[in-house]
C-alpha cells in the first residue's frame, strides 16, 4: 500500500487540485517546481540550519513518567511546544518561505485559525523582510487575541474574515480570494496539509522532520526506532502528518488521529470530520468534509480554534479510508481536563489542540511494555483565557 | 445534436448578453420571475447560480447573495425543479453555474440527467479541473447534450487556452482580469491587450467576457472583442435593491445594450 501522493496529486481517491482557472498558473508554478527546489542540497542546508538555530530543533522527546504510570505504558511527549513561536507550525513556514524566495515572490499571505500558523508566518516574514498579510476569522481574532497582537508586533497585517462562520474555513476562503486577485508576486503559505496539490504533500514533507527525529530519539532511548503507538490531534492534519510520516510504511506502529468532538458527536456542535463527514471538495482538494446532503459546508465547533475546521487533508482522508490510521475524538471538556491534568502531572500546559491527543489516551488499554509517543503540537499560552473561563482547576 | 447554446452562437456572432444571478435570491421563488423578465427584456443567455456556502471565486456581492439564498432554503434539487417550470415559458439558453461540491453530492450522473431533462443547456463549474472533466464528466455531459464552459484568465498561458478551446463545445468564458467577481467601472489597457490577444488567437469557440462588466461602456467594449459579455455582480446588486423586479430588470438590460436609456 502506498500512502504518499501519486504523480497526479492524489492519495487513493482523495486529493487533486480543484481550483478556479485564475489560480491555475500559481498552483502549477508550485507543482512544477516544489520537488526540485526542496530536495536541492543548498535548500536543504538552509532549511535544516534554520530549523536548528532559529526554531530550536531537534525538539526533545520527553519521557512523561507520571503520565506513563497513569496509563500503564511508556509514554513519550514529542515537545513541539518548545519550538520557536510555540508550535510545530514554524517547521512548515520556514520551509515555505525559503521556497517562496526561490520562486522570486515578494509577498506572503496566510490564513490562520488559532493564530499559531499566522504567528509562525509573520515570524518568518519578519526574518526574511517580506510583506505579510494574514487572514483570520473575526470570531477567532476575538478568542485568540494575544496571537493577533503577536502578529502585529511582528509587522504583519491581520485582516478579519467576515464571511460565513468567520473562522478558519472562511479565513482560508479569503486568502484564496486574495491570491486570485494577486497572482504573480504573492506566495500563499497554507498552514496545514490541506489545499490543492502540491500543498498537502509539500506541507507533510516539511512537517516530516517530527517523525524523523522521533525515530532517531527512540533509538537512543529504547534502542528501537519504532514505537507501538503515535498519537496526534488533527485539525487540517499537519502535525499528525509530520508525526506519522516516517511510520506510515511500518504497519506495526499504530497511528491514532484525534479529532475534536466539540460538545459531543451528536450535539450538532462538533468538528470530528471523519465521524460526521462525507467525501467532497473543500479548499481545492477532494477529501472528507462535514457537509449537508445538499453539499453545503457545515460550520464546525471546537473549543480549540486550531481544530475548528470542517475538513481534513486528503492524505488523512486516504489513511482513514484504507484504515491505516485509527481516528478517534475527544470533546471540549475532555480536552480541557486533559490539559489541566498534564499541567499538574508533568508541569506542561499544552495547547488545547494538543490536549485532545492527551485526552484520547483514556480510550486505550495499553500493554505494560507498549511505547507510546504523543505529539505535543503546541503550548498553552495562547489558550490561557479559555482555560480560565472553563475554570475547573 | 445541437443545444440552445450552440444554436445561439451560430446565429448570433456578436453582442451576446449573458446575465448571471443567484438562484433563490432575493427570495426563494424569484428565480423564475427573474428568468422570464430577462428573456422578455432581451438577454441572450441566462446563467443561474447554484448557491454555495464557500464561493471562493466570488466577491462580496455574489457571496452575500449565496448566503441569503441558502437561508431562503434554496438547494440544487429545488433549483432543477424551478428550471423545469421556467422552461415552460422561456426558450433562451439556460446555464447553471456553481461550485463542484453540491453537484458531487447530488451525484454527477443524476445531475447531468436531471438538469438536462429540466431544460438546462450548459454548466459552468469554475473549480472543476479540466483533466477531471475530460476523465470523469465529459462523456456523461455529452450523452445528455450539456455544454461545459471553461474559464480562462489573463494569466492563462496560450498553450492552455488552446487546450481549453479544444475540449470546449459552446463558448469560452474569458475572465476580464486576475480577480474574483465584482462590478468595476472601466477596463484598463492591460485588459484590452488581453482581449486583443485572445481575439487574435482565432479560437474555434467564441468567447464571452465576464467579471467587471457593469454598464453600457464595459458591455460594448467587451462585445467589440468577444462574442459578447457576461454580467453578474452588477445585476445581483440591482436585484438586491429592486423595487419592482420586472421593470427594473427591463431597464437594466436596456441600459446595458443602449447608452441613452
Ligand atoms: C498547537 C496546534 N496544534 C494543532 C493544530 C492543528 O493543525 P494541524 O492539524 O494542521 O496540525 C494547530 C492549529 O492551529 C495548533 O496551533
Amino acid at each position: 500500500m502506498k500512502f504518499t501522493v501519486d504523480e497526479k496529486g492524489y492519495y487513493g481517491r482523495f486529493g487533486g487540485a480543484f481550483i478556479p482557472e485564475m489560480l491555475y498558473p500559481n498552483v502549477e508554478e508550485l507543482r512544477a517546481n516544489y520537488l526540485q527546489i526542496i530536495t536541492d542540497p543548498g535548500y536543504q542546508r538552509d532549511f535544516h540550519k534554520l530549523l536548528r538555530d532559529y526554531a530550536g530543533r531537534p525538539t526533545p522527546l520527553y519521557l512523561a513518567k507520571r503520565l506513563s504510570e497513569r496509563h500503564h505504558a511508556t509514554i513519550y511527549l514529542k515537545r513541539e511546544d518548545l519550538c520557536h513561536t510555540g508550535s510545530h507550525k514554524i517547521n512548515n513556514t520556514i520551509g515555505q518561505i525559503l521556497l517562496a524566495q526561490r520562486l522570486g515572490k515578494q509577498k506572503i499571505i496566510a490564513e490562520t485559525g488559532a493564530g499559531q500558523h499566522g504567528v509562525a508566518t509573520a515570524t518568518v516574514c519578519a526574518l526574511m523582510g517580506m510583506e505579510c498579510i494574514v487572514y483570520m476569522g473575526k470570531v477567532d481574532m476575538e478568542r485568540q487575541r494575544p496571537n493577533v497582537e503577536r502578529m502585529r508586533i511582528l509587522g504583519a497585517t491581520v485582516v478579519p474574515a467576515l464571511s460565513g462562520s468567520m473562522t478558519l474555513k472562511d479565513a482560508t476562503n479569503e486568502a484564496m480570494r486574495h491570491w486570485i486577485n494577486h497572482p504573480t508576486e504573492t506566495h500563499y503559505i497554507i498552514g496545514s496539509v490541506v489545499g490543492p496539490h502540491p500543498y498537502p504533500d509539500m506541507v507533510a514533507r516539511f512537517q516530516s522532520i517530527i517523525s524523523d527525529e522521533i525515530k532517531r530519539q527512540l533509538v537512543d532511548e529504547i534502542g528501537n526506532p519504532a514505537p507501538d503507538y503515535v498519537f496526534a490531534c488533527v485539525g487540517g492534519g499537519s502535525n499528525a502528518a509530520g508525526a506519522f510520516y516516517n511510520f506510515l510504511d511500518d504497519e506495526h506502529v499504530n497511528l491514532v488521529a484525534v479529532e475534536a468532538a466539540g460538545k459531543g458527536l451528536s450535539s450538532g456542535e462538533s468538528a470530528a470530520t471523519t465521524a460526521l463527514g462525507k467525501p467532497g471538495v473543500l479548499h481545492g482538494s477532494k477529501t472528507i468534509l462535514m457537509q449537508t446532503d445538499d453539499g453545503q459546508v457545515v460550520e464546525p465547533h471546537s473549543v480549540s480554534a486550531g481544530l475548528d475546521y470542517p475538513g481534513i487533508g486528503p492524505m488523512h482522508a486516504h489513511l482513514f479510508d484504507v484504515g491505516r490510521v485509527h481516528f478517534v475524538s475527544a470533546t471540549d471538556d475532555e480536552a480541557l481536563k486533559a490539559g489541566i491534568d498534564l499541567s499538574r502531572a508533568e508541569g506542561i500546559i499544552p495547547a488545547l489542540e494538543s490536549a485532545h491527543a492527551i485526552a484520547a489516551l483514556n480510550q486505550f488499554e495499553f500493554e505494560s511494555d507498549d511505547v507510546v509517543v504523543i505529539n505535543l503540537s503546541g503550548r498553552g499560552d495562547k489558550d490561557l483565557e479559555t482555560y480560565i473561563r472553563w475554570g475547573k482547576y | 445534436m445541437k443545444n440552445r447554446i450552440n444554436k445561439l452562437l451560430s446565429n448570433k456572432p456578436k453582442d451576446i448578453l449573458s446575465v448571471y444571478y443567484t438562484a433563490g435570491f432575493p427570495t426563494l421563488n424569484d428565480t423564475g420571475t427573474i428568468a422570464e423578465s430577462l428573456a422578455a427584456a432581451g438577454a441572450d443567455i441566462i446563467e443561474i447560480g447554484i448557491p454555495y456556502s464557500d464561493p471562493v471565486a466570488d466577491g462580496p456581492t455574489i457571496q452575500a447573495s449565496n448566503t441569503v439564498a441558502l437561508k431562503n432554503g434554496m438547494r440544487l434539487s429545488t433549483l432543477i425543479g424551478q428550471v423545469k417550470e421556467i422552461r415552460k415559458k422561456v426558450d433562451i439558453p439556460i446555464i447553471l453555474m456553481g461550485y463542484i461540491n453540491p453537484v458531487l453530492q447530488y451525484g454527477i450522473d443524476k445531475f447531468a440527467a436531471d438538469a438536462s431533462a429540466a431544460g438546462v443547456d450548459g454548466v459552468i463549474l469554475p473549480d472543476m479541473p479540466m483533466d477531471e472533466y475530460i476523465e470523469n464528466y465529459k462523456e456523461l455531459f455529452d450523452l445528455v447534450n450539456l455544454s461545459n464552459t471553461f474559464l480562462i484568465s489573463p494569466t492563462t498561458s496560450e498553450e492552455r487556452v488552446r487546450k481549453i478551446d479544444a475540449v470546449s463545445d459552446g463558448f469560452i468564458y474569458a475572465v476580464s482580469a486576475s480577480s474574483i467577481t465584482g462590478a468595476k467601472g472601466k477596463f484598463d489597457k492591460q485588459q484590452l491587450d488581453y482581449f486583443r490577444r485572445i481575439k487574435n488567437m482565432n479560437l474555434k469557440n467564441p468567447y464571452l467576457i465576464g467579471f467587471g462588466i457593469s454598464n453600457h461602456e464595459t458591455f460594448n467594449t467587451a462585445s467589440s472583442y468577444g462574442a459578447g459579455a457576461i454580467v453578474g455582480s452588477a445585476f445581483v446588486e440591482l436585484l438586491k435593491n429592486a423595487k419592482h423586479l420586472e421593470t427594473d430588470i427591463t431597464t437594466f438590460v436596456k441600459s446595458l445594450r443602449n447608452n441613452n436609456v
